[in-house]
């Protein structure tokens, strides 16, 4: 964000030199120098045509196969070439795959003593009836948090590329959802008025029951995701952006970013000066137990809902 | 179960030549939503539900939908009908 600042005092300012610096304006050494626009050059139309034409003949000398003996040798090189480029990496690959461990091996590095621990006792230790979110979770949520973070930066990198200018952005939208979407499709309308309740339910359970069966929170966030665009589809940018603008996704993401990393930070903490954590793992199998991870799950969930929304959006519109 | 689990990867690799072979983008993008659909079977058979309904969520549904909408906005799809209404116009 930006200050207006006056003018006297901005060119006091470094990078105001700097840019007078990079305009050649101002040189360090000969101080001020005068800058002179240059004169538009203005062709008359016989030399244009001719240009043209001089332009029309180079290009059909130059990629004339039949007469031009150079070309043909590039192309056949080229070719060549490309196939024996193409088999030296399929080989390099392949002797880099050679000394990779047997597959299946007793002795292989991957069969190691953690393995057999997060299967033993994963569920006594984390409380989660899936192993897999157990791990996701519990054991590896340093992995996740990089994860959900990955995403929120993946969406910022979308948002630079792709946004619009304030101004143009109304035309453009406008002009975009005439063009490409049929407003009011009845068909889309129905099928979206009764498949959207049930996809966001499902969703919803996928992200809750991650911890008692298979889903979790990158799963159920992306079928969340996938009810919202589908909603966005059928019924118009209007209605979504009743409940869901750029601000509420900022406020969602950092909300629910913030919320795991306290979490996590509260589990490492005990963790690493061996307290006793207070929250109760519960009895296995209920919806309220196995810790944390039921909110690491929900975190999650936010996350990956609010990114696949965002990403549509930005895609076919350029900002919220 | 065997033959249909052999018949599904034979399956997969047809999509994957597929995608890479065909020259209208729109049909390689539909091809590649098949390969997602037959993949996120195969992780049922091999009994890893999360990544199914992954794979069945972001590789079928999100990816492809982006995918599209990317096409649109580079006018891939809406050429292509220009390109057929003039051929047809000609003849």
């Amino acid at each position: 964000m930006s200050k207006r600042v006056p003018k006297e005092r901005y060119e006091k300012t470094r990078s105001y030199r700097f840019k007078q610096w990079l305009a050649g304006t101002k040189d360090p050494f000969l101080d001020n120098v005068e800058m002179k626009p240059q004169k538009e050059i203005h062709e008359p139309e016989k030399l244009v045509h001719e240009h043209e034409l001089q332009h029309l003949q180079i290009v059909e000398k130059a990629y004339d196969l039949e007469h031009n003996a150079q070309i043909r040798l590039f192309q056949k090189l080229y070719n060549v070439f490309s196939v024996i480029f193409c088999l030296s990496l399929v080989f390099i690959l392949l002797v880099g795959v050679s000394y990779l461990p047997q597959y299946g091996r007793e002795d292989n590095p991957v069969n190691n003593e953690v393995s057999a621990r997060y299967i033993e006792q994963g569920l006594q230790e984390t409380g989660a009836v899936n192993i897999v979110t157990g791990m996701i979770l519990d054991y590896r949520a340093f992995d996740t948090l990089g994860e959900s973070h990955v995403l929120f930066l993946a969406t910022c990198t979308v948002l630079i590329l792709l946004r619009k200018d304030k101004k143009k952005k109304q035309e453009t939208a406008e002009y975009n959802d005439r063009i490409y979407e049929p407003k009011n499709d009845v068909i889309l309308q129905t099928v979206a008025r009764v498949l959207v309740p049930f996809i966001e339910i499902f969703g919803i359970y996928v992200i809750l029951g991650g911890h008692l069966g298979p889903g979790g929170g990158f799963s159920g966030g992306a079928i969340c995701g996938a009810g919202l665009i589908l909603y966005l589809n059928a019924f118009g940018f209007v209605k979504t952006e009743r409940f869901f603008t750029g601000k509420t996704y900022k406020c969602m993401c950092f909300g629910a970013l913030a919320c795991y990393s306290l979490a996590k930070t509260y589990s490492f903490f005990t963790g690493a000066n061996h307290i006793e954590s207070v929250i109760p793992l519960g009895t296995p199998g209920a919806i309220l137990s196995s810790g944390l991870i039921l909110i690491l799950d929900i975190c999650v969930g936010f996350v990956v809902a609010g990114t696949m929304y965002t990403f549509y959006v930005m895609f076919r519109k350029g900002g919220y | 179960m065997e033959l249909f689990f052999d018949l599904l990867l034979i399956f997969l690799l047809v999509c994957a030549v597929a995608v890479s072979l065909s020259k209208n983008l729109l049909n390689s993008i539909i091809v590649y939503m098949s390969f997602s659909l037959i993949m996120s079977v195969i992780w049922i058979l091999l009994e890893s539900p999360d990544l199914a309904i992954t794979e069945a969520a972001v590789g079928a549904g999100v990816t492809s939908i982006l995918f599209i909408i990317t096409l649109k906005k580079i006018h891939a799809i809406t050429e292509d009908k220009k390109k057929k209404n003039e051929e047809e116009n000609h003849e």
